[in-house]
């Protein structure tokens, strides 16, 4: 069973390695929020987003969530942006996806494009027809 | 949207949008009034009366991306279709109160699904000072969870969006809820 005393054990193992983290930029990962993309699946997408994190014991990764991106159609949409403030989008993610995408592009610097979205003269290009 | 807890999610959305620093949320089960109930309450911005007349309207939206909402008519056509009714109050400057209410055993009741996940997915939403108190009764039971008391046990130096301190509160909630349910899980 889950306790409180869990909690604390968290909060002493984090203030122990804090110093180390300080002044340290990671990635940040924004996940689609609206009812587009909460419908569209965007829940378990942030739910293993969280877990990766933890499982892949990476830290300065922030998870945020944001509204509707614009593009109903491509959701689940999960934004990333590198700490030298590129972004990359990921479109129609589905927990698969995304416990990979963590693992490849968060853990190891490399995107996978076959996920994000491609526009070619202001056409969004499908990840599946590529 | 195919749980229950998908609307609430969405719903709690608004709350956020709204600038709400308290958000309760409550679901009540029983399946001896044969009735769930789920009720969010903010203390946001809240809405004009000519525009919480209109709320309810898909057409009517406060995104900007493009002009439909559907976040409020899904709920609503959700808990009329099971034979259950849905309100929505507000007051400007005082904040919202959103109620619907399902017949429980009704054909077209969706699953009140992952309500652990849609727990954490809107703490990762909330900011720094927005805080979410969660009461699920069902039947006589109950389960309360109240993100002051995770942040008093963590301080001010270690954050509750944390990966760690997130996937504990899930399992947490996970692990009330299947004590709530008769050590069953939903």
């Amino acid at each position: 069973m889950k306790s409180l005393k869990e909690l604390a054990e968290i909060r002493k193992n984090t203030l122990e390695n804090i110093n180390l983290r300080k002044g340290r930029e990671g990635y940040r990962i924004i996940v689609g929020m609206a009812t587009c993309g909460i419908a569209a699946g965007a829940r378990p997408v942030l739910t293993t987003i969280m877990e990766e994190i933890s499982n892949l014991d990476l830290k300065d990764v922030t998870v945020a969530q944001t509204g509707c991106i614009g593009a109903c159609r491509l959701e689940p949409m999960v934004e990333v942006y590198s700490p030298d403030g590129n972004k990359v989008t990921y479109i129609k993610m589905d927990p698969e996806k995304a416990k990979a995408m963590v693992e490849s592009h968060i853990k190891n610097g490399k995107v996978i494009d076959e996920y994000t979205m491609t526009v070619i003269d202001g056409k969004v290009i499908d990840p599946v027809t590529k | 949207m195919k749980e229950i807890s998908l609307h609430i999610l969405d719903i709690v959305q608004n709350s956020i949008s709204a600038k709400a620093n308290i958000i309760k949320l409550k679901v009540l089960e029983s399946t001896i009034e044969n009735k769930l109930v789920v009720i969010i309450e903010d203390d946001g911005q809240g809405m004009d009366k000519e525009f919480l007349k209109r709320v309810s309207d898909p057409f009517i939206t406060t995104r900007t991306t493009r002009k439909v909402g559907l976040g409020i008519s899904l709920l609503k056509a959700s808990a009329e279709r099971c034979q259950g009714n849905f309100m929505i109050d507000s007051e400007k400057g005082i904040g919202t109160r959103v109620k619907a209410s399902f017949q429980y055993d009704h054909i077209d009741r969706a699953p009140l699904g992952n309500m652990a996940e849609t727990i954490v997915s809107i703490i990762l939403s909330l900011g720094h000072n927005t805080e979410l108190i969660y009461f699920h009764g069902y039947n006589h039971q109950e389960f309360i969870f109240d993100t002051r008391e995770i942040k008093k046990i963590l301080g001010d130096e270690v954050s509750i969006f944390q990966s760690e301190v997130v996937n504990w509160i899930k399992d947490y909630v996970k692990q009330g809820l299947k004590k709530l349910y008769g050590g069953v899980e939903n």
